[in-house]
């Protein structure tokens, strides 16, 4: 970057200069120079000189960036229309949402299971496409806690500005303890508002596209919901995750987002109070 | 000269085209000067449309959440600003001023192949026309510019925009192969005596050079959308994974197409500066075999950068290094032609007139969009700002700062040849000014918005600190680029009518074009004046001591 900055300022002040102190004076023609040879030479050789050394400059550091990888992934990430599914072996599913121990270097496979996305956690990472059939993988590391923001930064058709995520950074310990509860499984709630919604999950046809490990396990076209109520932002960073927030995007999911492929299910009033609790119970 | 003999044939050909209406006139030409006309007059309403879309894209961007455009329409406009500006705009724009000044800049009466030249022009009109159908036939594309597989297919995009892209296209990309055929045919043959290869004015230079770029790189992009039409019309499996296609081979094919096209947009403008740069610096161009040079080593390595476009695809290191590598190359003969560009300029006596402060502002501002681009070569980085408004903003510091501004240069230098009056400089200078603040307004911040992970092609963003502030600064500095674009239109429309009377050479210019009358009539010299170095006009007026 300085030496851009240093090259941008060379060619700015020379330029400056050469129009102050050569502007018109009198109507005489100035002298007829044709070129030099050697100066050419000199201004060739230079800018050879300074892409040579940025040549090895970004080969050493694409090499510090991308280490070998000598073992599985810790997490996979598959981006689909228009969200990020996120998984920890085969029993942690969550979405939109990474969680990683601070200052240790965690493996990333990066999916596509539609068109192609791009995975980038600004802070933590460099970008990477997600190519369907064709699997990358990046390494990223926290060095503090926190939250830090991630997008999708290949344009993949309608909601390609609401694919976001977040990379959130937390000791070992609360990231373990994280990690333990997603893989466990959500248990029916037994009664109020939520054994109805529950209920009603499976009987509108929620339940088709996404699943609730320990209540249904059917094929995953939509976010894994079996820790929804854990997540700190929906619909891949669109709101934050509030009861009232649910309920309007159970309600009006083409208005609150438009083209995604959540349909609307028309829910009564009655659905809605029900089906939000439900979802409020899964911690 | 009155003795030269008419043939009976030529005067039958005159007196039918008396008889035609104005209308007729324009629409059978074959005049290499109407056609050039009309290829501006075609690009400059594109360019109305094209911006009105910048203006949209720029409204929905004001601040953070803003609904004034849905997704979907937010996506069809901005795919439609890429592509009307890329190929309605930028690349007939510039074709359209290497048809009017080529013969004129080498002593020819017209085009080698007239006909070809007509059939080209009225091609391209189609396929904008074609594109712009879109939507009214139910939905633009929405795919973006680049029209990335597989969302570019069937199965995600359903409706029929992309098929009009790409048939659009690829009608204007045969436009576009037959104007560089002619071109070249013509440049070959028809310079008048003396005028060797390495006596040519540097535009046309540029122009020679840019014409076989494009027979190069034009066909990839033609054969990928005739593949990508088979894949949404007959179902193939071109650029899906399903059925053993793949999506990243289209991005091979589009880019070893879409790389050159950037070169293919800048040349031209590279070509006009270097006219424009000497004759207001009262000097000739600084080391002319290496500036003719340094474009055919651009071109050349030009169409081995492509895949710097895919360094996030994951292509594997060996590839992203070498391509890496190339793409660091093609700055240094960049480089040289910027140190040529200020090295006329010194010893000079600089003339400020509005087509030299678009010369001097297209230098500083495509340094700053070339500066940019290196860091796009440097593989490690490109990892970090591809994608993102860092992108944006470079690209548009080439094509609008560096392009534009050559071609604003070249409006400024030659409408009086073309119409035979000055345009207005007072307006100009306004014009000038607004239009430079403006650009840096509207785009000096996006570096740093992409710095800062604003992702490219969104049509909204969360509300970032900063992001809310820096995108209202980009977006009142588009207006002012709106307001300097109807300053142009203004002083195009007056100046056509009451400017003053250019005369033959009104800036005391040495390239050929400017031994005739303005305009210069069908036939365009009665006779060229003789040859005997790179500037004919300088050596006529100094027949004794003029170096040149």
């Amino acid at each position: 970057m300085w030496v851009c900055a240093f090259i941008l300022a060379v060619v700015t002040i020379a330029t400056f200069y050469i129009l102050v102190r050569y502007r018109r004076r009198d109507d005489r023609e100035p002298d007829q120079t044709t070129g030099n040879k050697t100066l050419e030479i000199v201004w060739t050789a230079i800018p050879l000189a300074l892409v040579a050394l940025l040549f090895g400059l970004s080969v050493m550091t694409a090499r510090a960036v991308d280490h070998k990888i000598q073992r599985a992934a810790d997490v996979v990430v598959t981006g689909r229309q228009w969200w990020w599914d996120v998984r920890y072996g085969a029993n942690a599913i969550t979405a939109n949402e990474i969680h990683v121990p601070v200052g240790r270097e965690i493996l990333v496979e990066v999916d596509a299971a539609d068109v192609i996305h791009d995975f980038w956690a600004p802070r933590l990472s460099r970008k990477v496409d997600a190519v369907p059939g064709h699997p990358n993988f990046i390494w990223i590391r926290a060095d503090q806690p926190g939250v830090f923001a991630g997008a999708c930064a290949e344009y993949c058709g309608a909601q390609h500005a609401w694919m976001r995520f977040r990379v959130v950074a937390q000791d070992e310990a609360s990231y373990e303890a994280w990690l333990a509860h997603q893989s466990t499984g959500a248990a029916t709630p037994s009664n109020g508002d939520a054994a109805v919604g529950a209920k009603r999950f499976g009987e509108l046809t929620c339940a088709n596209c996404h699943a609730i490990r320990g209540i249904n396990t059917q094929k995953q076209y939509a976010p894994d919901l079996t820790h929804v109520a854990s997540r700190q932002m929906l619909a891949a960073e669109r709101m934050e995750n509030t009861p009232q927030n649910l309920r309007d995007w159970l309600r009006e999911p083409k208005v609150v987002k438009p083209g995604c492929y959540m349909p609307n299910l028309k829910l009564s009033d009655q659905d809605l109070t029900d089906v939000t609790a439900f979802l409020e119970t899964l911690q | 000269m009155s003795d030269i003999p008419i043939t009976p044939d030529l005067l039958e050909e005159s007196a039918r085209a008396a008889d035609r209406s104005r209308w007729q006139e324009w629409i059978a030409t074959v005049d290499h000067k109407k056609i050039g006309t009309l290829y501006l007059i075609t690009t400059l309403a594109f360019f109305c449309v094209g911006g009105v879309e910048a203006l949209l894209i720029r409204i929905q961007l004001a601040w953070p959440g803003n609904t004034f455009l849905g997704p979907d329409a937010y996506n069809q406009i901005f795919t439609m600003h890429g592509t009307t500006m890329v190929f309605l705009v930028v690349v007939p724009l510039l074709l359209g001023l290497a048809n009017y000044l080529t013969p004129l800049m080498i002593g020819a009466r017209d085009m080698a192949l007239p006909r070809l030249n007509a059939f080209s022009f009225w091609v391209f009109l189609f396929g904008g026309i074609l594109l712009y159908f879109s939507f009214v036939a139910g939905h633009a594309p929405s795919a973006g510019w680049f029209s990335y597989a597989p969302l570019s297919e069937k199965g995600y995009s359903t409706r029929n925009g992309l098929d009009y892209w790409a048939l659009a296209l690829l009608g204007i990309g045969v436009g576009t192969i037959s104007t560089a055929i002619n071109l070249i045919v013509t440049i070959i043959n028809l310079r008048t005596e003396g005028l060797t290869i390495r006596r040519l004015p540097l535009f046309v230079w540029m122009v020679f050079v840019n014409s076989f770029l494009i027979i190069a790189a034009l066909p990839a992009l033609n054969a990928s959308l005739v593949m990508l039409l088979i894949d949404r019309q007959l179902h193939a499996h071109f650029f899906t994974q399903l059925g053993g296609g793949s999506p990243i081979l289209w991005q091979h094919f589009f880019w070893s197409f879409g790389h050159p096209e950037v070169y293919i947009m800048v040349l031209p403008a590279f070509g006009i500066i270097s006219e424009v740069i000497p004759v207001f610096s009262r000097k000739p161009i600084f080391g002319y075999g290496f500036v003719a040079a340094s474009t055919v080593a651009i071109a050349l390595l030009s169409l081995g950068v492509w895949a710097h476009h895919m360094f996030a695809v994951g292509l594997g290191h060996a590839w992203e290094y070498a391509f890496g590598a190339s793409s660091l190359l093609i700055a240094v003969p960049t480089g040289v032609k910027i140190f040529n560009w200020i090295a006329t300029m010194w010893g000079g006596s600089i003339r400020f007139t509005t087509s030299m402060l678009f010369a001097i502002a297209f230098l500083l501002t495509f340094t700053i969009g070339g500066l940019s681009g290196v860091t796009f070569a440097t593989v490690p980085i490109d990892w970090q700002v591809t994608d993102t408004y860092y992108v944006v903003a470079h690209m548009h510091y080439v094509l609008f700062g560096g392009t534009l501004f050559g071609v604003m240069a070249g409006v400024y230098y030659w409408f009086p040849k073309m119409s035979g009056r000055m345009l207005s400089e007072r307006w100009g200078k306004v014009h000038f000014w607004l239009m430079f603040i403006g650009f840096h307004m509207t785009f000096f911040v996006q570096h740093f918005l992409g710095l800062d992970g604003m992702p490219r092609r969104v049509y909204t963003y969360p509300n970032r600190p900063g992001w809310g502030v820096m995108n209202m600064i980009s977006t009142i500095g588009a207006f002012v680029i709106g307001i300097s674009v109807l300053v142009l239109l203004a002083n195009i429309q007056i100046s056509r009518r009451s400017g003053a009377l250019a005369g033959d050479n009104p800036w005391n210019a040495w390239t050929l074009e400017w031994a005739t009358s303005s305009p210069p009539p069908e036939h365009n010299f009665d006779m060229a004046p003789p040859v005997r170095g790179p500037r004919p006009l300088w050596d006529l007026a100094h027949p004794q001591g003029g170096r040149t």
